[in-house]
């Protein structure tokens, strides 16, 4: 399995860039021709992790830079890692429990995880207090 | 966001993209029309509603709950299919009627 593409975006982890951010992974993986389908499902599951970048991981130093880089592989599978520097996650298997919420009187879901997990084949997650957070994931767009 | 009331319904049709950055002002609008203690129902029409991730689950049962309180109750209609399977896989169809 090789790459055949890839590219990196980074932003400031600011709420407007979330539509930003699925809207150019959307045309980024538009070259592998995957089905209107899969590409609303990555564009789903881009928000959810960009979100959770910008509401959680840098929920005490907004404006953090958030990276996104994504590859296309010539097996036809598009692999994604979102990752930001902010204070990163205490415990992962809780925070990836759907409805779970550290942030319920913002009328957060606790679905984040469970979207990405759902929309995506393959959802892992990295992390470290005080250093951030990576998601990786993947979802094949083609046959290879 | 366009709406019309009728006699105790509210039915409001809400366009663009609802994610985290734009959930705070469409809450805001749609608290603004249930204010009304005679408001028992809000019908959201999502057919110009082209994206929703799970920032929606959020305003949709935020909403749900605010009526329900005075025994009033949410339906939705007209969800493309990105934004039902983010609604299904939310299990809000237990208490949110799809017209």
């Amino acid at each position: 399995m090789k790459i055949i593409n890839e590219m990196k975006l980074e932003f400031m982890g600011v709420p407007e860039n979330e539509g930003f951010a699925r809207v150019a992974v959307s045309a980024f993986a538009v070259q592998l021709d995957p089905t209107l389908d899969v590409l609303a499902d990555i564009k789903t599951a881009v928000s959810e992790a960009v979100t959770n970048a910008i509401v959680h991981g840098y929920a005490d130093a907004p404006r953090g830079i958030v990276t996104v880089a994504a590859a296309l592989r010539d097996d036809g599978v598009l692999s994604l890692e979102i990752t930001d520097k902010g204070k990163g996650i205490a415990d992962i298997d809780r925070a990836m429990q759907p409805f779970f919420t550290t942030q319920p009187e913002k009328e957060r879901s606790g679905m984040g995880f469970s979207v990405m997990q759902t929309f995506m084949d393959k959802v892992t997650v990295e992390s470290t207090l005080g250093e951030g957070t990576t998601v990786r994931m993947q979802k094949r767009l083609r046959e290879g | 966001m366009e709406f019309e009331r009728r006699r105790d319904t509210v039915t409001v049709r809400i366009t663009g993209e609802l994610d985290h950055c734009s959930a705070q002002p469409i809450r805001r609008e749609l608290d603004g029309l249930i204010a009304d203690p005679g408001v028992k129902k809000l019908v959201m029409d999502l057919q110009d509603m082209a994206f929703m991730d799970s920032s929606g689950i959020g305003v949709i049962l935020g909403r749900y709950r605010a009526l329900a309180l005075r025994g009033g109750k949410v339906a939705v209609k007209n969800m493309n299919p990105q934004v039902k399977k983010v609604f299904l896989l939310s299990g809000m169809d237990q208490v949110i009627q799809i017209m």
